[in-house]
């Protein structure tokens, strides 16, 4: 509560230091902020294009050097944010949110399209801790596969590709893939995060084999700090109480995940497949 | 074990301790407002509702200065009508609800009013005077003369206890809580954000997408304690205090400056969920350190002096 600059829901001025090009449609902004190199995976801030929007976006990279977020154009925010250039000022407010906690020494990752950006640093720290993960990289083609190359070094052998088209590794959605890996290999958890429908077709597996699993889950987000409700996932704020909820909270929400979403006026509405 | 008493009644709404969630606050689902009673509360404040879905403000809604917060959502709500079957799923799980509604005109509260009436809620809060809508006329402007007319139109149209929440951002708080008294409201909640602006240095714009917003949190407190103090000077109604409670000192602050049931808003951003618990426990302790039996002994003591 004192005026310390160290409090994450204080605004920050960042500047981008380096922009990168990841697929179509996709670009990862790089800048320096203390607060954020102390995040943890699967954290998220929220990124202010000035006189556009205010956005939520996980941390993709977490080090003491830089940190970055990697954006997806879906509308008029993130093409603020896409037409950004290195020298560019945008705000920070964050890091907020719960993040993943490394449980188990044999986990699954589960990534489809951009929310491989929230799994790339819960896996950097899980190979620092000697953990050794397996990772199912999913997109809709070979094109928009997400740090294809820096996964493949990381992880050699224990990296799967799938994408929907077949145009690289197996044919069909990272859940169909998730699903076979599982009743074929020795998992102790998994992690998951990209699409609600694939979320939840991969959390229905895990809970059929006992696995405990990880989610990071997406709700329309606005004062990011717990207080305004308007992402609210059954009795949880996905700012607050999430992004990532676990099995037990899962169930919680089974009746409304992959199916409904808040609207920003507070309506429930149908998520589309 | 303690043979404390922490219930109280407002206005004719009886409730089982003095502390709620403040309007605009995790008010958006039956299945937030349960956690908040859950966590403690008395009875529970939906999100201020109007006749129809609004969206809100675009982000940046919020933003944090020095003691305190910014917000400026623009009343985002799902409508009256949709918002009334999560009321009924709060009754039906008994929890105390007090509906915090909004309207253009006297006719629009009205039937907002009997909406929410009919689902059940406990209580209607008017909310005249949130600070984000300002300029888009979504409210009465929260004169007296308005605020009488307002709150004695919707006073005949249901049979509920009507609190009317006021704004510190008049010249004389007094005159609109003779008016709310005039007009037949049974409590006053005071008081709601106070009108402010972020600048951003480096960026050398406003914040807000909206510019203006309205502050709570620590900074706002002094604000509303001396509007309560203003109003209970004059008025014998119920207040309802709130602005900038954190903790339970500021709770029987609050009591003792002669509120006589509290709201907690940006106090969650703080200390979670756990601050309506915290809060209850302290002013149980307080209560018992210094002899009192009852939460009612210490509203307004502060005056005796």
């Amino acid at each position: 509560m004192s005026g310390s600059p160290m409090r994450p829901e204080l605004l920050r001025i960042a500047t981008i230091s380096r922009v990168e090009e990841e697929s179509r449609g996709v670009k990862t902004l790089y800048f320096s902020d203390r607060l954020c190199s102390e995040a943890r995976p699967g954290q998220f801030l929220m990124i202010w294009a000035p006189g556009v929007d205010e956005v939520p976006m996980s941390l993709s990279t977490i080090s003491r050097e830089r940190v970055s977020v990697t954006v997806k154009l879906v509308g008029e925010g993130t093409r603020a944010i896409h037409k950004m250039r290195v020298g560019d000022r945008m705000g920070v407010r964050g890091p907020f949110g719960n993040g993943f906690t490394i449980s188990g020494s044999r986990p699954l990752l589960v990534g489809g399209g951009t929310g491989v950006a929230a799994l790339k640093p819960l896996l950097e720290a899980m190979l620092a801790d000697g953990v050794e993960p397996t990772f199912i990289l999913g997109a809709r083609s070979l094109d928009d596969l997400l740090f294809r190359s820096h996964l493949e070094k990381l992880l050699g052998r224990r990296l799967f590709f799938t994408t929907d088209d077949g145009s690289l590794g197996f044919k069909g959605f990272a859940s169909d893939l998730a699903i076979r890996l599982m009743g074929e290999r020795d998992f102790d958890s998994v992690y998951v995060c990209g699409p609600e429908p694939m979320i939840c077709k991969v959390f229905e597996e895990a809970e059929r084999r006992g696995l405990p699993i990880q989610a990071s889950l997406e709700r329309y987000i606005k004062c990011a700090v717990g207080l305004c409700g308007s992402c609210a996932l059954g009795p949880f704020r996905v700012c607050r109480d999430g992004p990532v909820f676990n099995s037990q909270q899962l169930r919680l929400v089974r009746d409304e995940l992959g199916r409904t979403r808040m609207d920003p006026s507070g309506l429930m509405i149908s998520i589309e497949p | 074990m303690s043979q404390l008493n922490l219930a109280v009644e407002i206005g004719g709404l009886k409730l089982r301790n003095p502390v709620m969630n403040a309007a605009g606050v995790l008010g958006l689902s039956a299945n937030l407002l349960k956690r908040v009673y859950e966590a403690g509360a008395g009875c529970v404040v939906t999100k201020s509702l109007g006749l129809h879905p609004r969206r809100g403000h675009p982000n940046p809604t919020l933003v944090a200065v020095e003691g305190g917060i910014l917000n400026s959502m623009g009343l985002p709500n799902p409508g009256a009508s949709y918002f009334a079957n999560e009321v009924k799923r709060l009754k039906g799980m008994d929890i105390p609800v007090i509906a915090s509604i909004f309207g253009s005109s006297p006719e629009e509260f009205i039937e907002v009013a009997r909406i929410l009436a009919e689902s059940g809620a406990d209580a209607l809060e008017l909310n005249y005077s949130c600070p984000t809508v300002g300029r888009e006329r979504c409210l009465l402007d929260a004169d007296p003369e308005n605020i009488e007319r307002v709150t004695s139109a919707v006073k005949d149209a249901v049979d509920l206890p009507i609190f009317v929440k006021l704004s510190p951002n008049v010249g004389d708080i007094v005159e609109c809580a003779w008016a709310s008294e005039r007009g037949g409201a049974d409590a006053i909640t005071a008081v709601n954000t106070l009108k402010g602006l972020a600048i951003d240095a480096e960026l050398r714009r406003p914040i807000l997408s909206n510019i203006m917003g309205g502050l709570s949190g620590p900074a706002l407190k002094p604000v509303a304690l001396r509007c309560i103090w203003e109003i209970t000077e004059e008025v014998e109604i119920p207040v309802i205090g709130c602005g900038g409670i954190s903790t339970w000192r500021d709770a029987v602050e609050f009591l003792l400056c002669g509120a006589n049931a509290i709201q907690i808003g940006t106090a969650i951003m703080y200390r979670g969920l756990e601050v309506f618990w915290e809060i209850l426990e302290g002013v149980k302790g307080y209560l018992e350190v210094n002899g009192f039996t009852d939460v009612n002994e210490i509203v307004g003591l502060a005056h005796e002096t």
